[in-house]
């Protein structure tokens, strides 16, 4: 493996993508187990972590890499694991833990068809609800997507951004097309990347509690070491961090997780459009569909058909505002996903069935043509 | 006289064990051992999983994490190879460490990174009810076991010894002496220890098992608890149903986190 240098033009592989942007967020740790199609983030920060000082570590099973991601977290070393969507299952209590402990974290899931061992070497979105829902109990959660490698690359330092600025795992879903895809990554003046590190308690270690309620809803968790000795668990908790029975502390604890999230619902939810100002027809596409739903929009434009395209690149918190706007300006709204209607779901709640949802739903382990969107467009008009 | 409340956390007590339970004792093993150690609060850290053992670390003054069930290894493997230069203790029990947690536990020993472990064997699942775990003797009962357990037991040591652990040692809290050099010697060991700590569950084991109180418990302890010294000269059919408690395995091996820096200083191309 050669090196990448700043400011270079690179072909490289959405996966190799999601490993570069992680150094660059300052990830240094990695705890991972093999599993296509994503163990190529795993082979290359292999290489790359020990160049650097950091830690990669393969563990025995997809539940210690996750364990082991949250373990090293505490320690104030920013962390991340990739799976698939069977290790993704398989993580996922912990994943819940992470969430109840507030642990920083980013877990990256290149996903395959399902259900259960699928598709390993064929794409799908299957689990965008998996990746909303998939551990037990309420709590807010942050899932990115990316495209391309490029926005893997900048969608990866997201992740880690967001992980600490709110103190929760943040789930990075990149799909097979994308994590295998080799193409174009600039790779961008580490000057100009906005990096974002956990915020460190400023009370002394007697006056600390490392989940104090505060109006930001965001604690301030100490890493272990560094003098500020407390407990975390995944029980619930009291402000102190030790487990309690009490009702008035659980409530709020568990409002509080849901909350954090949706406080700063604006901050975090992203998309583009394109070509929605005067669309009659409005696609909602997503990962590496986004790119099929891009050559449809202009397709339909060209035959005189006015498409446009909202591209989500945050899918939880779910784009609701986006998608009702949306609603209000065209006929119809077309969802291609490489489901059976997950996401297509959201749209037509968050449109509040105002108009016609259509879904595009693809689960033979083939991508979502072009073609394929405007015949649905077409058909729709 | 040794203050144990230098390293407790008294707000948080009275404890959730039952009267009898043997916990206590360990925690209060471990807290002599690291006194003589001097061990650094700040720079200690305490990984459990679930279970009435796993509750230990909300007892002690140190940096502490109680993790999901049977998962304290994996998490106790990022903190230390995140940072090796924390002391890092993992607290677990027969059903967390060797059903549940099984596959950390052996691969853990085989990595042979430098934790400390206590695992507390009751023979049970106690803080769920009573439910035999894999080290419920033959034969004996449990709630899930009415009829008597029909599986035989883990040697949870020898599992260690044979995944590659450096030190293993086996106590129990009838002979608490003993048993806080041996946490001691296992603090003291560069690479995976592992003390497993016989210890009563007079609540859930007991009174199935015709020892109903605490003092018959201990006793059972007493008897059955046998020197390894002693244990050479006893021949099988005295073994029978005992247990030895010594070291039984104290081999030097390379360190996991020392390995992975001497790698780092190799190939480290960013100075």
């Amino acid at each position: 493996m050669t090196e990448v240098r700043t400011g270079a033009v690179r072909m490289m592989q959405g996966n190799q993508a999601c490993a570069e942007g992680a150094v660059a967020a300052g990830c240094r740790f990695f705890s991972g187990y093999p599993i296509t199609p994503s163990s190529e983030i795993a082979e290359y920060l292999s290489i790359m972590l020990p160049r650097i000082g950091g830690r990669f570590i393969q563990m025995e099973d997809e539940i210690a890499a996750m364990g082991a991601t949250i373990g090293a977290s505490l320690t104030g070393v920013k962390s991340m694991t990739a799976t698939s969507g069977p290790g993704f299952s398989l993580k996922q209590e912990n994943i819940g833990y992470a969430s109840m402990a507030e642990v920083p974290c980013v877990v990256v899931n290149v996903m395959r068809g399902g259900p259960s061992t699928g598709m390993p070497t064929l794409p799908a979105q299957m689990d965008v609800q998996q990746a909303r829902w998939g551990s037990h109990g309420d709590r807010g959660v942050i899932v990115l997507t990316a495209k391309s490698a490029q926005e893997t690359y900048s969608q990866t330092i997201r992740a880690f951004n967001l992980a600490e600025r709110y103190m929760t795992p943040v789930i990075l879903l990149l799909d097979e097309i994308t994590g295998h895809t080799t193409e174009k990554v600039v790779i961008p003046d580490p000057a100009t990347i906005e990096i974002v590190d956990r915020a460190k308690p400023t009370e002394s270690p007697a006056e600390y509690m490392p989940y104090r309620l505060t109006e930001d809803c965001i604690p301030k968790l100490a890493p272990f070491g560094t003098g500020y000795r407390y407990n975390v668990t995944g029980l619930c908790h009291n402000e102190t961090g030790f487990p309690t029975n009490d009702s008035h502390d659980i409530d709020c604890l568990v409002r509080r997780l849901t909350k954090k999230i949706e406080m700063y619902e604006d901050e975090i939810i992203r998309w583009s459009e394109i070509m929605l100002d005067d669309a009659e027809i409005g696609i909602f596409a997503y990962g590496s569909v986004a790119r099929s739903a891009n050559a449809a929009v202009r397709l339909c434009r060209e035959a005189g058909c006015r498409a446009g395209l909202l591209e989500p690149t945050v899918l939880w918190p779910f784009p609701a505002k986006a998608v009702l706007e949306m609603a209000r300006r065209v006929k119809a709204i077309v969802v291609p996903e490489l489901n059976l209607g997950q996401m297509a779901r959201e749209v037509e709640l968050a449109s509040r069935c105002s108009i016609p949802v259509h879904r595009l739903g693809r689960v033979d382990g083939n991508p979502i043509t072009p073609q394929q969107i405007v015949d649905l467009v077409r058909e729709v008009l | 006289m040794f203050d144990y409340l230098k390293y407790i956390r008294e707000e948080n007590f009275p404890h959730i064990w039952c009267s009898g339970c043997g916990d206590g004792i360990v925690l209060k093993a471990l807290l002599r051992s690291m006194e003589k150690l001097n061990m650094d609060r700040d720079q200690s850290v305490m990984v459990s999983g679930i279970g009435c053992s796993s509750r230990t670390p909300g007892y002690v003054d140190i940096n502490t994490l109680h993790t999901t069930h049977g998962r304290a290894l994996a998490f106790a493997t990022g903190v230390k190879t995140a940072r090796p230069e924390l002391n890092v203790i993992v607290v677990t029990g027969d059903g967390d460490a060797t059903a549940i947690g099984g596959n950390h536990f052996i691969h853990a020993a085989r990595r042979n990174i430098d934790l400390t472990v206590l695992l507390y064997n009751n023979y049970i699942y106690g803080m769920t009810g009573g439910q035999c775990s894999p080290t419920t003797p033959k034969g004996a009962r449990a709630s899930t076991a009415q009829f008597g357990n029909l599986e035989p037991p883990f040697n949870i040591s020898g599992l260690a010894i044979a995944a590659g652990a450096s030190f293993v040692a086996r106590g129990d809290v009838y002979n608490a002496k003993k048993l806080d050099s041996l946490i001691t010697k296992a603090l003291q060991k560069k690479g995976f220890s592992l003390v497993e700590v016989v210890t009563p569950c007079p609540t859930a084991f007991g009174r199935r098992n015709r020892m109903a109180t605490p003092v018959k418990m201990m006793e059972h302890l007493r008897d059955h608890s046998v020197s390894l010294e002693k244990w050479e000269t006893m021949s099988p059919e005295e073994r029978a149903g005992k247990f030895r408690t010594g070291v039984l395995c104290d081999v030097e091996r390379p360190e996991n986190t020392e390995e992975y820096a001497k790698l780092v200083a190799e190939i480290r191309t960013d100075r």
